[in-house]
């Protein structure tokens, strides 16, 4: 028995040194980290890219955007990643912590829009909403007709404005620490919150009491925080035709069969109108490239390549189909120019 | 006599067990212990519930995603398309582009003109790798190119849940008059010379009036408020309600069909056309299928075919549901079991996603953690039962395994990120480094459960060794461990499989990722079961929801397997004294 015990400790020695051999040998894949909403896309180049016999496979993490970020802007190295996809642009703190750590040469590619709908079952009544009424029916706190803040009284939709449907308010959406809650409080409470003239008001006398009123979602069972898993939002709204969900353009489209896109100001969330920058909640998607690892990892620039090509990024291109909204032909002929010149980001640009 | 008597009875409690209320707390006691047997069994049943509707929900959802349609075609290979530098070898077999090959077998399945969007929509009916199949074959017997193989393309994940049932209803209907079509592809009219589309004219009115009553009954009961918006909102309503009225009011004038409706299509001379305009005499459309001639048809060889699931409300177009039919009446379509599922890596494809790489990263994390863990915790609770001297800082030792035995997992994730990664530079997403980090959560449940397994064996084992002349080490390794083993391997499995459903601690480090390649060593990129199941579940393709079913099954399994592996080992080594 002894001898076994023995034998399988030799075992576990092995194992450990094999590590560190492992360690020191030079990566030949590219690593990508990053954002949950970009994950379906860049996954798909990556799948791609490994098929064309350009290189392996690349690795894509699910870290979150600000994980991601956190990550790619830890140095320069191959124990660092090579890509980092962002639901958002990069933040000045961001940019500058990448540029202590040396990371210097990043360069900025918009991949496409994401539209972040609100989406009811097909068997609901149609609604027209405006970004206010969200604002309304959503935040803790709102204006009531002498424009003071009070407690959200609002319990069903028809009371914040007869057209709307008369059933109760309840909105199925991401949990704080999702990146689509913080895209939906800057696209929709942010916006809805400014309608209000004495918020705008606010906003320019105290506007940490002004951040304060859209960043607070009400707490008394109206939004129903419905975790990470959007899938699990759409499988609700199949079963209840009174409620509301908010995810993103390309679970809508996804199951297009069961559920239908709120208009928002009179915008149908639809292809086009994402596109065109019609629909008001909609924002671009990025991914951020290390300069100083193309050459050193193969494959970045073909994998760039990949991405930034018609068959992936166009309107009849493969992500398209699964969801991204294309940007605008001569956006779209800009980013693919200065992605394949490699253009690195200055710091005047990053706000 | 009689006081002795007397005093006897007093001291002794004399309980008469016929009264009646005794006879009503013996009663009460059965009750009682019923009632208890009731809850019991209650629970139990509800557990039992539970557990049947678990795993049948998974199963029901899962269990179609083990099978898998394919298309069976004639694929004429050709040699130019599979060579390179005129030559054909394993590497350019495996290099060509098939789709030229598989786009070409499509279109000939439809002769007749195709509109170019039918066209499109055709090729993508099957996976963007629908000629998987075809290559493996190819590569396995290089002499087939050059000659037309049967062969089975892989339909999309679309197409497949089609004929698993996520399509329509379809209803076909004889009809009685002479039709004569206009044109064999493109937009044509279909004359009949009975009044034929009258039945199906007057079901669309029918609609239309439904239509045209809900819009009005949602404008008066906005008409009950008051306002600006709500004016003209009613308004709108009401207009739309009349215009639609009209319609219905006059009925002989010809409609115009929307993909709100459930679709009306006419299959005549072979081919297949979508109504988009029809009266009670004729139909005109746009031709899904190319008509073979512009022959009439007689009473009774042409239908009128009914979609039911208006086309907005499916995610297959009509179009879709025009090709996928053919084929299947044509027989071309097969169903097998899916070993792509067994066998390939991850995708992005559902009908191409595997869960071979996962699974392979699993074994090789489990085994890192099983190397790791066994050693070092059995020899910890041996040294800590028999060999160390009782005293504080062993009773701290104690206590502090205990409570490592219930630290959130996330935390030793954390412990990975900065030990393993930061510090020792070890790769990121590799299973080596899971492996460890998953040791250290198993480590405290395996002591624990080895040093429960060692105080079992009773001490005359040990005492009749030591008596005979043994050394204390002699003692425990030659007589005491093989009769702990048992246990011990039971509390190594338990905690493996504790190990192997955990997700939290290898976020951070990195093994939460899209990975395609299989890995093939400890320090290749690899994730593991429950990851990819989690993985899947984010994802927004609808075939998805039934690999992540698949998925859970295939995990289960793994973990049946274990468990079952624990008991046998139990029963075959298990001793009593």
């Amino acid at each position: 028995m002894s001898n076994k015990l023995i034998a399988m400790t030799a075992a576990a020695a092995v194992v450990g040194s094999f590590a560190f051999a492992g360690a020191a040998v030079a990566r030949d894949q590219i690593r990508i980290v990053g954002s949950s909403t970009v994950y379906p896309f860049t996954t798909a180049v990556a799948e791609q890219f490994g098929k064309s016999g350009a290189g392996k496979t690349p690795v894509v993490e699910s870290t979150g955007t600000g994980g991601g970020m956190k990550l790619f802007c830890a140095g320069v190295g191959e124990a660092n990643p090579d890509i980092t996809n962002a639901s958002r642009a990069i933040k000045k703190g961001e940019f500058e912590d990448c540029q202590k750590n040396g990371v210097k040469d990043i360069v900025e590619i918009k991949v496409g829009i994401d539209g972040l709908t609100i989406a009811q079952s097909k068997n609901g009544a149609d609604t027209n909403l405006t970004r206010q009424q969200v604002f309304q029916a959503l935040a803790e706190q709102v204006p009531d007709k002498d424009g003071k803040l009070i407690p959200n009284p609002y319990k069903k939709w028809s009371e914040i404005d007869p057209s709307l449907p008369d059933v109760k308010i309840e909105v199925l959406g991401p949990p704080p620490t999702s990146g689509t809650r913080d895209s939906f409080h800057e696209l929709f409470m942010e916006k809805g919150a400014e309608a209000f003239p004495t918020l705008k008001a606010l906003k320019k006398a105290d506007s940490k009491a002004f951040d304060k009123v859209w960043k607070s979602i009400r707490k008394d069972g109206a939004y129903v925080e419905a975790g990470e898993n959007d899938n699990v939002i759409v499988q609700k709204l199949e079963a209840n035709k009174d409620a509301y969900g908010i995810f993103g353009y390309s679970f809508l489209e996804e199951n297009g069969a069961n559920l239908k896109g709120v208009s928002i100001e009179g915008v149908e969330p639809e292809y086009d109108a994402i596109s065109a920058g019609k629909y008001k909640g909609a924002r671009p998607l990025f991914i951020y490239v290390k300069k100083q690892h193309v050459g050193v990892v193969p494959g970045i620039d073909k994998f760039v390549e990949e991405y930034v090509s018609e068959k992936a990024m166009s309107k009849d291109g493969y992500l398209a189909r699964k969801g991204l909204v294309a940007l605008p032909k001569e956006e779209a002929d800009k980013v693919r120019e200065s992605a394949i010149g490699m253009k690195t980001l200055s710091a005047d640009l990053v706000n | 006599m009689t006081d002795i008597t007397a005093s006897d009875a007093a001291r002794v409690r004399r309980v008469d067990v016929t009264s009646s209320a005794a006879k009503a707390r013996i009663r009460a006691r059965y009750r009682r212990e019923a009632r208890f047997k009731l809850y019991g069994l209650a629970a139990l049943s509800l557990a039992a519930v539970f557990v049947v509707v678990l795993i049948g929900d998974v199963l029901s959802r899962g269990l179609p995603a083990f099978w898998q349609y394919s298309l069976v075609l004639d694929v004429h290979v050709d040699p130019a398309a599979v060579s390179s530098g005129g030559k054909v070898d394993e590497a350019s077999i495996r290099s060509a582009d098939f789709y030229p090959l598989t786009k070409a077998a499509l279109e000939s399945m439809f002769p007749g003109e195709l509109s170019r969007k039918a066209q499109k929509q055709l090729v993508r009916l099957v996976s963007t790798d629908a000629a998987m199949p075809l290559r493996d074959e190819l590569v396995a017997n290089p002499s087939l190119v050059g000659t037309t193989v049967k062969t089975p393309l892989i339909l999309s994940a679309t197409s497949d849940l089609y004929y698993k049932g996520a399509g329509t209803q379809i209803e076909s209907r004889e009809m009685r008059g002479i039709a004569t079509p206009s044109g064999t592809s493109g937009e044509i009219t279909v004359l009949s010379s009975a009044n034929d589309f009258a039945d199906a004219l007057v079901h669309l009115k029918q609609r239309i009036a439904e239509q045209a009553r809900s819009l009005r009954s949602e404008a008066d009961r906005l008409e009950l408020f008051a306002g600006d918006t709500v004016t003209a909102r009613v308004k709108a309503l009401r207009d739309e309600a009349e215009k639609l009225q009209q319609r219905v009011d006059q009925p002989k004038v010809e409609e115009e069909l929307d993909n709100k409706m459930p679709s009306l299509l006419i299959a005549i001379d072979g081919g297949l056309m979508k109504i988009t305009k029809l009266s009670d005499v004729s139909a005109t459309g746009i031709v899904l299928l190319p008509l073979r001639s512009t022959d009439e048809a007689k009473p009774g060889t042409w239908q009128l075919v009914t979609y039911e699931t208006p086309e907005s409300n499916r995610k297959v177009t009509d179009q879709d549901v025009a090709f996928l039919e053919r084929f299947k009446q044509l027989g071309h379509v097969e169903q097998s079991f899916n070993w792509t599922f067994l066998t390939a890596g991850d995708s992005r494809e559902p009908e191409l996603a595997g869960i071979r790489g996962a699974l392979v990263g699993t074994a090789l994390t489990l085994v890192v953690t099983l190397v790791l863990c066994l050693p070092i915790g059995v020899m910890a609770a041996i040294y800590l039962e028999e060999f160390a001297p009782k005293g504080r800082l062993t009773d701290i030792i104690e206590v502090n395994i205990n409570n490592l035995a219930a630290v959130p997992s996330i935390v030793f994730g954390l412990l990975g990120l900065a030990v393993f990664l930061n510090f020792f530079g070890m790769p990121r997403s590799a299973p080596l480094v899971g492996g460890i980090t998953l040791g250290l959560l198993v480590l405290p449940t395996i002591i624990i459960a080895s040093r429960a397994a060692l105080k079992a064996v009773p001490p005359s084992i040990k005492e009749a060794a030591l008596g005979v002349g043994a050394s204390h080490q002699q003692a425990i390794f030659h007589h005491v461990l093989p009769l702990a083993m048992p246990g011990i391997m039971t509390g190594t499995i338990i905690g493996m499989a504790h190990a192997l459903g955990e997700t939290a601690p290898l976020l951070m480090i990195g093994m939460i990722a899209f990975i395609v390649d299989i890995p093939h060593g400890f320090t290749d990129a690899a994730t593991v079961l429950p990851v990819q199941i989690y993985l899947w579940s984010d994802l927004p393709e609808v075939a998805f929801k039934s690999k992540t079913a698949a998925a859970i099954i295939v995990l289960l399994m793994f973990l049946f397997v274990m468990n079952g592996a624990a008991i046998w080992l139990r029963k075959r080594f298990e001793r009593r004294w």
